[in-house]
C-alpha cells in the first residue's frame, strides 16, 4: 500500500430509497466513506443492512437517491445509463455469488464476453491471447475450452475472475463472491483477490456477511440499517 | 468488421439453443416456402394459359359473315354466307400483317370407322393447305399434311389426330391406311402431334382434319350451311367410284348462258362461312384486321358509309382476360402465403421473447460488464434477423424443391419466379426485424440489477 493513498472514491451522504406500492423505503440513510486507490476493502455487515444496494451503486448498476459520488475527483451521481455502462465496461470488474457465467459457453470465451463491448478493441489474435494469459493466471490454463457445467465451483469463479480482469479494471467488486464455494476453495479465490490486489494493485471491494471473508481484507466497512456503523482498521485490531 | 463480429455472436448464440432455433426458424421456412410455391405454380399457370392460348394462336383472328339486312329484315349473325374463297387468297395477297389464310369449316358428329373399330371425333375440322399454319400445329408426328392440290380436288384424304389414332389404331401406324367417315373412305396422310387440352378443357387431339372442299362437297349432305341463301350448288354426295378423283374435278356446275342472264349478280359459289387468319406476330394483329377490313370492303363493294357484312375477332381480349385471371390468383395466393408469413413472424416473436424471459440474466450480466442497451438491442435483433434470413433461404430452397414434386406428382406447371424468391427473402429479413424488435427493446430495457437477480 502507498504511504500516501489517492482518494479513489469518495461518498457524501449517500441516500437510496426504494418505493413498494406507497411506502419509501429508504436502503442507505446517509453514507460517508473513502476507498483508497490500492486497497482491499470488506463491505461487512448483516443481510438486508443495505450492503449489496451500495456496491450496487459504487459499481454503477444503480443511481442513488441522494447524496453525492466522486470517482477520482470527478461527481459521477448523474450520469446518463450509457455513461454508466462505458464506466462499467472500462473501470469496472465484477465478480458474482453465483458465478454469472454464460452457460453453453467456454471458459475462454465467456473471458472474452466483456471485451464485444469495449471502445478501442484489438484483433481477435490479441484479445484472444490477453484472456488465454488471465485464464492462466487464475490457473486455469488447462481449462480454456471447458464449458461451465464441466467445472468446478472454484473453477468457475476464477473463470468470472478471469472475466473481471478482461478489462483491465481499476477497481473490483465482489459481491459475497464465496457464497457458494466450500472452505477450501473460499480460501483459494480470496487469497487469489489478495494476489492481484498486492501484485497489480487493483483495489477490491469485497462484500460479505462473514467475518472470515473480511479477515482477508485490508480494511473493513460495516454496514447496518443504512448506515456505516465501523470502519477500517479498528476492527481487525479488535478481532 | 463490427458488424461481422455482431452477426458471429448471434451466430454462436443461436446455435447454443440449436433445436428451439431451428423451430423458429420452422415458422419462417413453411412461410417463405409456401409463398415461393405459391408463387411459382401461378407463375407456371399463368404461363401455361398464355402458352395455350397461343397454342390455340394468340394471333389467329377469325372472320365471320356477319348480320345483313334484307328488306328490313336481319338476318341474324351468319345468316348470309358472304365470304369467298376468293376474299381468302385475296387475303393472303394483300394484308402485309397477314401470314397465312384457310377458310374454315368444321362438322361434329362424324363417325370415323377403320377396320372393326369405330369412333366419333370430337369435331372434324376442314381447311386448306395452310391450315396447319395458321393453327400452329407444328409438324406431323408422322406423314405429312396435305397439299393444295388435294384441297383443290377435294381429294379423300385426311390428317388425324392422337386420341383418333388411340382410338382407331391402337398399335398401329395409321399412315396409309384407310378410315371412313360417315360412308366417305379417306385415306389418312398424317398424324398431328400431340397438342393436349385446350383451354376449355376440350381435347384438341381427337380431331380429324381434311380438306374444306372435301368436307363441304363430299361431307356435307347439304353442302354444309356454307352453301345457306345462295345454295342451290350441287351438293355433291359421295360416290365409291370416285373416292380418289385423278383431276381436279368441278364441283359446281357450269352456268350456262341463261343462267347467267337470269341471275347477273355473280353467284357465289366458293364460299365459306369462316376464314382464320393468323397474324405474323401477336402484336401485328390490330395492323392485320385494319388490312382485311380494307381489302374485305373493297371486295364485296361496301360504300363508305355501309356496314361490314363480316366481323374479325381476336383472341387478344382472351388472352387479356385469363392472364388478369391468373394474375389475380396468383396474387389471392401471394396473400394467403403473406398471412402465413405473419404467422411464423408471430411465432418468431414469441419464441425471441421467450428467449429474451430466458437469457435474461445472461442481459444483466451482459449490461454489467458495459454492455450500452443498445447493444443489446443490436444483439437480438441481429438473432431474430439472422434467424429470419437463415430461414428464409431454407425456405427458398424447400419451396423450390416442393414446387419440382409437385411439376413432377401433379404436372402442375411450375416456372422459376425470381420476383418471388425477392419478395420473400425481403419479407424474411422485415419480419425479423418488425417482429424482433419488440422483444429486443424489451432486453435492453432491462434493469441491470433486476436482470442479474433474475431465476
Amino acid at each position: 500500500m502507498p504511504a500516501t493513498p489517492n482518494t479513489l472514491i469518495e461518498l457524501r451522504g449517500l441516500r437510496k430509497t426504494y418505493r413498494l406500492g406507497d411506502v419509501d423505503v429508504p436502503v442507505l440513510k446517509g453514507i460517508s466513506m473513502t476507498i483508497h486507490e490500492g486497497t482491499l476493502m470488506a463491505l461487512m455487515g448483516p443481510s438486508g443492512g443495505g450492503k449489496s444496494t451500495l456496491m450496487n451503486i459504487l459499481g454503477f448498476l444503480d443511481v442513488p437517491t441522494g447524496g453525492q459520488y466522486l470517482l477520482d475527483g470527478r461527481d459521477v451521481t448523474t450520469l446518463s445509463a450509457n455513461a454508466r455502462a462505458d464506466l462499467r465496461n472500462a473501470r469496472i470488474g465484477f465478480v458474482f455469488q453465483n458465478f454469472n457465467l454464460l452457460a453453453r459457453t467456454s471458459a475462454l470465451k465467456n473471458v472474452l464476453m466483456p471485451l464485444e463491448y469495449a471502445r478501442n478493441r484489438k484483433s481477435a489474435k490479441e484479445e484472444r491471447a490477453w484472456a488465454e494469459s488471465l485464464l492462466e493466471r487464475v490457473g486455469l490454463a488447462d481449462r480454456m475450452e471447458h464449458q461451465p457445467s464441466q467445472m468446478s465451483g472454484g473453477q468457475q469463479q476464477r473463470v468470472a475472475i478471469a472475466r473481471a480482469l478482461v478489462n483491465r479494471p481499476k477497481i473490483l467488486f465482489a459481491d459475497e463472491p464465496t457464497g457458494n464455494l466450500d472452505s477450501k476453495t473460499s480460501e483459494e479465490v480470496l487469497r487469489m483477490f489478495q494476489e492481484l490486489n498486492e501484485q497489480e494493485g487493483i483495489t477490491i471491494v469485497l462484500v460479505t456477511h462473514s467475518p472470515e471473508v473480511g479477515a482477508f481484507a485490508k480494511e473493513a466497512c460495516h454496514i447496518k440499517d443504512g448506515l456505516v456503523v465501523g470502519g477500517a482498521y479498528d476492527e481487525r485490531a479488535l478481532s | 468488421m463490427m458488424v461481422l463480429r455482431q452477426i458471429a455472436a448471434a451466430f454462436i448464440s443461436l446455435r447454443r439453443n440449436i433445436l428451439r432455433s431451428l423451430l423458429t426458424m420452422l415458422g419462417i421456412v413453411i412461410g417463405v416456402a409456401v409463398v415461393i410455391t405459391m408463387m411459382e405454380i401461378g407463375a407456371g399457370a399463368s404461363q401455361s394459359i398464355k402458352s395455350s392460348i397461343a397454342n390455340m394462336g394468340t394471333n389467329v383472328m377469325m372472320i365471320w359473315p356477319s348480320a345483313v339486312k334484307t328488306a328490313g329484315i336481319s338476318s341474324g349473325s351468319g345468316g348470309t354466307v358472304t365470304l369467298t374463297e376468293e376474299d381468302c387468297t385475296a387475303i393472303a395477297a394483300e394484308c402485309r400483317s397477314v401470314q397465312a389464310v384457310t377458310p374454315s369449316l368444321s362438322r361434329r358428329g362424324i363417325q370415323a370407322i377403320a377396320g372393326n373399330r369405330n369412333w366419333t371425333p370430337f369435331v372434324v375440322y376442314s381447311g386448306n393447305e395452310d391450315y396447319f399454319k395458321v393453327q400452329s400445329w407444328g409438324t406431323p408426328a408422322s406423314g405429312r399434311y396435305f397439299t393444295k392440290r388435294e384441297v383443290d380436288v377435294a381429294a379423300c384424304v385426311c390428317v388425324i389426330g392422337q386420341t383418333v389414332k388411340e382410338e382407331l389404331f391402337p398399335g398401329q401406324e395409321p399412315v396409309g391406311q384407310d378410315l371412313r367417315l360417315n360412308s366417305v373412305l379417306f385415306r389418312v396422310i398424317g398424324v398431328l402431334p400431340r397438342k393436349g387440352a385446350n383451354m376449355m378443357g376440350m381435347d384438341q387431339d381427337d380431331t380429324v382434319i381434311v380438306p374444306w372442299k372435301t368436307m363441304r362437297n363430299r361431307l356435307s349432305r347439304s353442302g354444309g350451311s356454307a352453301t345457306g341463301s345462295s345454295g342451290n350448288s350441287s351438293s355433291t354426295t359421295s360416290s365409291t367410284s370416285d373416292v380418289y378423283p385423278e383431276s381436279s374435278t368441278t364441283i359446281y356446275p357450269e352456268r350456262d348462258s341463261v343462267q347467267a342472264q337470269n341471275y347477273p349478280l355473280p353467284v357465289r359459289f366458293n364460299n365459306v362461312n369462316q376464314i382464320t387468319v393468323s397474324a405474323k406476330t401477336p402484336e401485328q394483329v390490330a395492323d392485320a384486321m385494319e388490312q382485311i377490313t380494307q381489302v374485305l370492303r373493297r371486295r364485296h363493294n361496301i360504300p363508305e358509309d355501309g356496314e361490314n357484312d363480316f366481323s374479325i375477332r381476336d383472341m387478344s381480349e382472351m388472352l387479356k382476360t385469363m392472364t388478369a385471371t391468373s394474375g389475380l390468383m396468383t396474387t389471392l395466393l401471394l396473400i394467403v402465403a403473406m398471412l402465413s408469413l405473419v404467422v411464423g413472424g408471430v411465432g418468431i416473436m414469441n419464441i425471441m421473447l421467450v428467449s429474451v424471459t430466458e437469457r435474461t440474466r445472461e442481459i444483466g450480466l451482459r449490461m454489467a460488464v458495459g454492455a450500452r442497451g443498445s447493444r443489446i438491442l443490436a444483439q437480438f435483433l441481429t438473432e431474430s434477423v439472422l434467424l429470419c434470413l437463415l430461414g428464409g433461404l431454407v425456405g427458398i430452397g424447400v419451396g423450390r424443391c416442393a414446387s419440382l414434386v409437385i411439376a413432377h406428382v401433379l404436372k402442375w406447371p411450375v416456372s422459376v419466379s425470381a420476383g418471388a424468391i425477392l419478395i420473400s427473402a425481403g419479407v424474411s429479413a422485415f419480419i425479423g426485424v418488425a417482429f424482433g424488435f419488440y422483444p429486443a427493446w424489451r432486453a435492453s430495457r432491462l434493469n441491470p440489477i433486476d436482470a442479474l437477480r433474475h431465476e
